[in-house]
């Protein structure tokens, strides 16, 4: 069974080919920190998240968006391997980091945000229900291996 | 959670701009709710649901006419969906994980129209602003 159909999957490389993963993952994480509070409880030593500027300016949680995205732009070559693909990173996000599998819904539907304030008119509806399924596919490999 | 008055101050300010739009946003609120999260279209068996479809167009200006009550009288948010609530609550029943779907659809079109305006402080403002709509509306359920 495919994860996308074959016009989901070319909305999704179309688009993505296009996308600064440096700078889309810094302000993904940026906002996710700023929007919902409770989720800096995992960087708090990241420094100064005192101020939404103060976040989005924020060198550490550029870099770490950065690292995150790209994680998650290697999956992307992988849709029909989620699971497979993220078991090592699902582990250690049990295990080692204590994360909430909620947290990665969150950053999933930031980063839509994200990619529709990038892209505008380009992120059309079904282009949106295609990164939906993505971001939906991500969250749940990244919380398959909690136990 | 109650709305500070900066937050208060960045949606009214925003909605001057939406609200030049109010029509196809609903629209597009509701395509992309649809297209998104197709679970959502068990709500509505008797609509035509096909992009451009009247009752669709209908029905995404009604949402938005209601979202632009609650700024307006975004010190009393409860008063003003009162009657919404009761309806939500007692004809209507939709589950409320769905107002969370509505609200991040709605964002995802305000994000794509307004990019330059939906800075991070202002996306923030939003977000709480459509969770106190959302906890207003479903404040009756049970």
């Amino acid at each position: 069974m495919t994860f996308l159909t074959p016009e989901e999957s070319g909305h999704v490389s179309s688009l993505w080919g296009k996308v600064d993963v440096e700078k889309v993952g810094g302000e993904a994480l940026g906002r996710l920190l700023v929007v919902y509070p409770w989720t800096q409880r995992f960087f708090e030593s990241f420094g100064d998240l005192s101020s939404p500027s103060a976040i989005m300016g924020n060198p550490k949680v550029k870099a770490h968006g950065k690292k995150v995205l790209s994680a998650f732009s290697e999956g992307l070559h992988h849709l029909d391997d989620l699971k497979g693909t993220f078991a090592q990173l699902s582990e250690l996000h049990c295990d080692k980091l204590h994360v909430d599998p909620q947290n990665f819904t969150l950053l999933g539907n930031v980063l839509v945000i994200v990619l529709a304030e990038h892209f505008g008119a380009a992120f059309n509806p079904s282009v949106h229900a295609a990164f939906q399924k993505v971001v939906a596919g991500v969250a749940n490999a990244l919380a398959h291996k909690y136990h | 959670m109650s709305l500070t008055k900066t937050e208060r101050a960045i949606i009214v300010s925003m909605w001057g701009k939406i609200s030049t739009q109010a029509d196809a946003i609903g629209t597009e609120t509701l395509e992309r709710l649809f297209l998104s999260h197709p679970q959502t279209k068990t709500y509505f068996p008797h609509f035509d649901l096909h992009a451009g479809s009247a009752q669709l167009r209908a029905h995404g200006s009604k949402v938005v006419a209601a979202v632009g009550d609650a700024v307006k009288s975004i010190d009393n948010i409860a008063g003003a969906l009162a009657r919404l609530s009761e309806l939500h609550a007692y004809i209507l029943r939709v589950d409320p994980v769905n107002f969370k779907l509505l609200s991040h659809c709605l964002l995802v079109t305000v994000a794509a129209r307004f990019p330059a305006d939906f800075t991070a402080e202002a996306h923030a403002a939003w977000d709480k602003f459509l969770s106190v709509v959302s906890s207003v509306l479903t404040e009756k359920y049970r």
